[in-house]
Formats: structure tokens, C-alpha cells, sequence
């Protein structure tokens, strides 16, 4: 790192404590939901009889957002857009980690620009959605506000870096290529990109230790993953 | 009770209110007395170091229950939930949300187990220490729960509030605040072997009534035996079958159905509750206990069944979880189910052409059908998932003539709690009961001035007790509430087949 200025060196280890806060945290968490037990057979009825049915629902939960669907329409269209917008906004983000950049995520270019448009848009409507519902005011806390506004931002100066002041993308791609290979070169001296970057950041340690595990929680969810064969099978429960 | 509790007009439409913030704060079941709770093992009153202990306690459970340790951290307070509960229909009170109902526990959760929760002020986390005001909190809206699941159904995660619910009344539990309701009838079940107390001579008294009843109005010699060793069924029914209306009917029925199937059966005086508190209090040791008389009870008649009667908490018990807590039913006979249900026994009987029935028997009814919570959303029937809902359905087609469905956002996995489950069935706590009826009450409403509807068929004892007393007060008459093997016990033509 001899040639780096004090700047990129702060940078680059804020992003390896960030990087490893997400990484060891979700971890953990994850670890945490596995380990815990599981005295008695809950799953919300009628559930699948079979764990490749078990796993179907799950697979509905995460990828359609089925229960949501059930729920309320409205939160449904707002939550699926904007999770549809964000996984294409990241797999476009590819493009700064992966040299060459793959033919996917080559693809994925134009319309992750659309989407990160999208995601921005969902996530102000996901914040007037809590505004004006009664229900949705009164359960909402700061914590909820603050997960959207920080995405919301991230995304509102990732899209100002394309439309407006353009950043040096190819700068970009080597400082970020520094960093995952754990060789770090000079970062790029654009404020809107260390904005982002900071912001990003910011997401990453927030991530663990939030309602943002929801993203690993929900295959943990017993009612959504277990089988239903409670006579059929006897569950024991590890701790009695 | 005074004043009369003030009710909505039935519409026929489940509106969903603006919330009113604190309505029910006031709602308070009574609470245990110091014996009730010492006789499950819980501290007597109140212990002095209570705060400490229940957080000991709720960190003990983060570790014991999978889903506690999950809900308490992925809840994005989407709302999905917030506008699905009877109670919450009914009151307006947002603490009656699930969603909220869930935050009273996880502000504490933050509190006392997350990083951030300690760390940082609370206002800036939502955290809150476990004060006397949110304990009061806790005991009131914990106890504004009937565990129906209902929620869950609806939850982007599966977030049940019933294991929220269970889980809090447990922690109150351990520090000595317990709710009477529930701790003094597990009391009786444990001692006597019934919720009612009922003694075991009393119990024969009311089965040979049953008996010279069925005589009386039939002619046939119905047997409705106890204690008899060697029977090839035990039968393990909800107390209030032995006493309350319509419930008895239902359980009149029972036997007929049993007499058909040339089966020989008994009730034990030991077991004679297929109830179990002890889910409602979230408590697995009690549950276990309570259970636990049931697999005693089956060994020492040495049966080869055992068949359950209509029960909706009590067959998510049986069905869900008594093989992990009385199991394995090894010395029954494998060609059952173990339990099953009446519905199951009686529904087979009735495919092999078992039963003689003589559906204008029940033409003076149009009925509607009430899936129990417990039952619709913690359990199964037969052998595909939703059974729990046809088998039912499938029985009444077969005894009756005239059958309406409600609205489909009422019945199967979205049905309507009855506002009494969850160990809420008791006087002091009547407003929230009449009140959580409400949902259920317009979906009746409608379809008994669309079609002419008289008659509410179930499968669950609390279900038949909470409708009697609350839907009077909505102009609906409490014989509106029919036991389904009571529609059974009409139709059936005594002596018609033989046994099959
Ligand atoms: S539906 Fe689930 S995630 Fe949404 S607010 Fe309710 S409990 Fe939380
Ligand atoms: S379990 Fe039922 S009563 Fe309890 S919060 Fe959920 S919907 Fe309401």
C-alpha cells in the first residue's frame, strides 16, 4: 500500500471492517437461527407433507412473497418491485468486482440502470405507505425509516454518478478490483462515489444487526419451513 | 356483568377501523391466586427481583424456541398482519395489531439482547426496559391473544404471535404474575382429570343420562361407556361434551357413531379431558403433564384407539404435538392414526357405507360451517394438507340437505377466530370477547340474510361456548351454535347397517 494516499487507505479499511461486520454478523445470526431448537411441530396449516413441499413454500415466500400477496396487495407491489429492482441493481454492480465482466452481468447493464431508478422509486413509495396508513404509522419505528432512507440515498447517488456527474467508471472498477483482491490502489477522487461508498458501508454494518436478517431469517421460519407429517413421523424435541 | 356491553350493528361487511389508540388498555383478566400458580410450580405472587427473573427467562427461551429467536428478529413491520386480527377488528385498539402485540415483547427483546438495543439511547432503537407500565402492558394485551394464528397466515415470515403470546404469558408465569383462567383449571385437570372438576361418579351419572336419553328418544340401547378395560377405542372428548349445550348433543352423537361401527369404546374417568391449557399458558412441561394422563389413561384400559372428540386448541395439541410429548404410539394399533379424530372416524365409517342417514332429518337447518383456528391452522385431517377443512365439510354434506359456505376470506386457512380461544373464555374479560366475535358475527350475518342461514356448525368446545354467550348480543340466537356430530346424531338411523 506504500504509494496510497491516507484517503484510500481510510477507505480501503473501512471497507474490510465493513465487509467483515456483514460477513461475521450475518454469520452468526445465522448460525444463531440454525443451532436453536425446535421443540414442537408449528407450521402454519395447511403445510406440505414433504420436506421438497417445505422447501417449495419457502421458495414462494422468497421469491413471490406469497404470504405478502395474501396479505395486502398494496405493501406486496411496493416490497416486490423494489426487491426485484434492488437484485438487478446488484447483479449490474457485478460489473465493478468481476474482470472480465460476464456476459450475464454485461446484460443485466441497461436494465439495472432502470432498476436502480425503480428501486428508488419503490422505496418512496414504501416510506408515503407508512406515512399514511394508520396502522402502518403507528407500528412504524425510526429503524424502518432509516433502512429506506439509507437505501433510498444509496440509490439516489449511485443514479446522480449516471445521469448527472458522471463518475470515471473505469477508475471505479480497478479501486474496487483493488479491494477484493486485497491489493488496494489509489480510490477514485469523485465525493459522489465515496458518498455512495460510505453509504454502502453504512448498509453493510446496519445489515446484521437489524430487521435486514430478515433476508436469512425467513428459511428459518418454522412455520413456513416444516413438514407436516406430525403423526406420521415423531418429532423429538432436543430438549425434553 | 353490569352494563350492557356496547356491540356494533352486524352490516354484513368486515370493515377494517382507524385505530384508537389505548382502547382496551383497561382489559385485565383476573389474576391467579397464590395456589394456583404454586400447584404448576410457579412462583405464588409476584417475585421481588421479577424484572431480572423474566429477562433470565426470555433468554432462556430465545434458546429453546426456534421460533421465538427468529420473530423476535426478522419482523420488518410491514403491516401485512396489522389489519388481520378478530381483536383488533373489534376494538380498534392498535396494541390488538399483531404486529404491535408483538413489539410490546420486542422492544424488551431489544433492550436486553441485541447490541444495538444496549448500546445506543432508546429512541433512537425502539427499546424499552421491562417497567411496571410495559409489564402491565404485557399482562393486559398478552391476554388479548387467542392464539388463533390468523396472522401468521398473512406474515411475509410466518411470524406466529401465538408463539409470541405463549411465550410472554410463560415469562409471566415464571415470575409469579399468572392469569386464574387459565393456572386454576390446569389445577383441576391435573387433580381430577377434568377442566370441569368433574368427579368420576359425576361423570358416570351424566353418561347413563346420555344413555336413557338416547333410549328415550330412540329406543336403542347406545352404550356410553366408562372405564371399561379392554375397549378397542378410547375416547378422550373436551369436558364441556359431558355438560354444556350444544356440545352434549355433539357428543350424543359420538356414540351413536360408535354403536354403528359395531366398535367398542369408553371415556376414562382418569382422562376426561382432551383440553389442554397448558399450550394457551406456553408452558411444555404442564402441556406435557396434562397430555400425558391421556397416554396413561390408554395404556392402563389397555386400548388399541385412541379417538378424539371436537376440540379445536386440544387437536392442535393432539395432532401436532402429542407424538413428541406422550409418544411414540407404539403399543396402538399401527392401521390408525393416532389420535384421530371423531370427524376421521366418522367420515371413514360414512365413505364405506357404515352409517344409515336420513339427511331430512336436518332439513329444518341451513347450515354454515365455523373452521376452528386451532383446528384450520394447527392441524391436519386425513391424508392430504387441508383435510382439516374437507373432512368436516364432507360430513355435513352427508347429513344435511341445505349447506352455504360463508365468504371465502372467513372459512379454511383465513377463518375468523371465535374470540374465546386461548384460555380468554372467562367473564371478566367478556367486552373483548364480544367484541373479537365481530368479523365472525358479520360473515354469519350475511350469509343468514343472503340465505337464510339458522344453523353454525363446529368442531371446537370453546368455539360452542364462546358463540352461545357473545352472539345473543348481536340479535343472533345462541341456537344458531350446532355441534357437527350433533347434525351426525340426527341423521344417523340407528340399528340401519351393521357394523362395518
Ligand atoms: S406481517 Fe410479519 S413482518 Fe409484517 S409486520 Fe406482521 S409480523 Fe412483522
Ligand atoms: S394469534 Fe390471533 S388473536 Fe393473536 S394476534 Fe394473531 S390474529 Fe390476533
Amino acid at each position: 500500500m506504500g504509494g496510497l494516499s491516507a484517503l484510500s487507505i481510510l477507505f480501503a479499511a473501512m471497507f474490510y471492517a465493513a465487509a467483515a461486520a456483514l460477513f461475521f454478523g450475518f454469520l452468526s445470526k445465522i448460525y444463531q437461527f440454525a443451532a436453536t431448537p425446535s421443540p414442537l411441530k408449528i407450521p402454519t396449516a395447511p403445510a406440505p407433507t414433504t420436506a421438497l413441499g417445505a422447501a417449495g413454500r419457502v421458495a414462494g415466500e422468497v421469491l413471490f412473497f406469497t404470504s405478502l400477496f395474501k396479505g395486502n396487495k398494496w405493501t406486496w407491489l411496493g416490497g416486490y418491485v423494489f426487491h426485484v429492482a434492488l437484485a438487478l441493481v446488484l447483479l449490474r454492480h457485478l460489473r465493478y468486482f468481476l474482470q472480465p465482466t460476464p456476459k450475464l452481468v454485461e446484460l443485466a447493464g441497461p436494465p439495472g440502470v432502470w432498476a436502480g431508478i425503480i428501486m428508488t422509486a419503490a422505496l418512496v413509495y414504501l416510506w408515503i405507505r407508512r406515512k399514511a396508513v394508520d396502522r402502518a404509522a403507528y407500528i412504524s419505528l425510526l429503524a424502518d425509516y432509516f433502512a429506506l432512507g439509507l437505501i433510498a440515498l444509496i440509490g439516489v447517488t449511485g443514479l446522480v454518478m449516471k445521469f448527472v456527474i458522471r463518475t470515471d467508471v473505469a477508475a471505479v472498477k480497478s479501486f474496487i478490483i483493488g479491494l477484493v483482491t486485497f491489493s488496494p490502489v489509489e480510490m477514485p477522487a469523485d465525493p459522489m462515489f465515496m458518498l455512495h461508498l460510505l453509504l454502502v458501508m453504512a448498509l453493510m454494518v446496519y445489515f446484521p444487526f437489524s430487521k435486514l436478517l430478515h433476508a436469512g431469517g425467513v428459511f428459518f421460519s418454522p412455520t413456513r419451513a416444516q413438514v407436516d407429517d406430525c403423526r406420521e413421523r415423531r418429532h423429538v424435541n432436543p430438549w425434553a | 356483568m353490569a352494563a350492557k356491553i356496547e356491540t356494533e350493528t352486524l352490516t354484513g361487511d368486515i370493515n377494517i377501523p382507524s385505530i384508537q389508540p389505548g382502547a382496551t388498555a383497561h382489559y385485565k383478566s383476573n389474576p391467579a391466586k397464590e395456589d394456583h400458580n404454586k400447584f404448576l410450580g410457579f412462583p405464588g405472587a409476584r417475585v421481588e427481583n421479577w424484572r431480572e427473573a423474566a429477562v433470565e427467562h426470555m433468554g432462556e427461551l430465545l434458546g429453546k424456541y426456534k421460533s421465538l429467536r427468529v420473530f423476535m428478529d426478522i419482523c420488518v413491520r410491514c403491516g401485512s398482519c396489522a389489519d388481520k386480527c378478530h381483536y383488533y377488528i373489534g376494538t380498534r385498539d392498535p396494541n390488538n395489531m399483531p404486529v404491535a402485540r408483538q413489539e410490546l415483547m420486542r422492544k424488551v427483546y431489544r433492550k436486553y439482547f441485541t447490541p444495538a438495543g444496549k448500546l445506543l439511547p432508546d429512541s433512537l432503537t425502539g427499546a424499552s426496559e421491562l417497567t411496571e407500565a410495559v409489564m402491565t402492558e404485557w399482562y393486559s394485551y398478552f391476554h388479548q391473544c387467542s392464539q388463533c394464528r390468523r396472522c401468521s397466515v398473512y406474515c411475509p415470515y410466518g411470524i406466529d404471535t401465538a408463539e409470541v403470546s405463549m411465550a410472554a404469558r410463560e415469562i409471566m408465569d415464571h415470575v409469579g404474575i399468572g392469569q386464574k383462567y387459565c393456572n386454576e383449571i390446569l389445577g383441576k385437570v391435573l387433580k381430577v382429570g377434568n377442566n370441569l372438576g368433574i368427579e368420576p361418579h359425576a361423570l358416570k351419572n351424566t353418561l347413563e343420562f346420555v344413555e336413557e336419553d338416547v333410549k328415550e328418544v330412540t329406543g336403542a340401547d347406545v352404550r356410553y361407556p366408562m372405564d371399561e378395560k379392554g375397549a378397542d377405542v378410547l375416547l378422550v372428548a373436551p369436558s364441556a361434551d359431558f355438560f354444556s349445550t350444544p356440545h352434549i348433543e355433539g357428543f350424543t352423537g359420538y356414540g351413536k357413531v360408535f354403536h354403528e361401527a359395531g366398535v367398542s369404546w369408553t371415556v376414562s374417568s382418569y382422562a376426561s379431558e382432551f383440553a389442554n391449557f397448558g399450550m394457551f399458558i406456553g408452558n411444555y412441561d404442564t402441556m406435557k403433564k396434562v397430555a400425558q394422563r391421556i397416554r396413561d389413561a390408554a395404556l392402563d384400559l389397555g386400548v388399541k384407539r385412541i379417538v378424539v372428540g371436537e376440540c379445536g386448541h386440544a387437536w392442535r395439541v393432539g395432532y401436532s404435538f402429542w407424538n413428541t410429548l406422550i409418544g411414540p404410539f407404539d403399543f396402538l394399533d399401527p392401521k390408525y392414526p393416532a389420535p384421530q379424530h371423531i370427524c376421521e372416524f366418522t367420515l371413514d365409517l360414512i365413505r364405506r357405507d357404515g352409517l344409515k342417514l336420513d339427511k331430512s332429518a336436518n332439513d329444518e337447518f341451513t347450515v354454515t360451517f365455523h373452521d376452528s383456528c386451532n383446528v384450520a391452522r394447527g392441524s391436519r385431517m386425513g391424508d392430504m394438507p387441508g383435510g382439516q377443512f374437507e373432512v368436516p365439510r364432507e360430513i355435513i354434506k352427508a347429513v344435511c340437505n341445505k349447506y352455504v359456505e360463508m365468504d371465502q376470506n372467513t372459512i379454511r386457512e383465513f377463518t375468523y377466530c371465535c374470540g374465546g380461544g386461548g384460555g380468554l373464555l372467562t367473564d371478566e374479560l367478556m367486552d373483548l370477547r364480544v367484541k373479537g366475535v365481530l368479523p365472525r358475527a358479520n360473515a354469519l350475518k350475511e350469509v343468514m340474510d343472503r340465505h337464510g342461514v339458522n344453523t353454525m356448525a363446529m368442531i371446537c368446545a370453546i368455539c360452542k361456548a364462546q358463540f352461545t354467550k357473545v352472539l345473543p348480543n348481536y340479535g343472533i340466537p345462541m341456537e344458531t351454535v350446532a355441534s357437527l356430530h350433533q347434525l351426525v346424531s340426527n341423521a344417523v338411523v340407528l340399528g340401519g347397517k351393521i357394523g362395518v
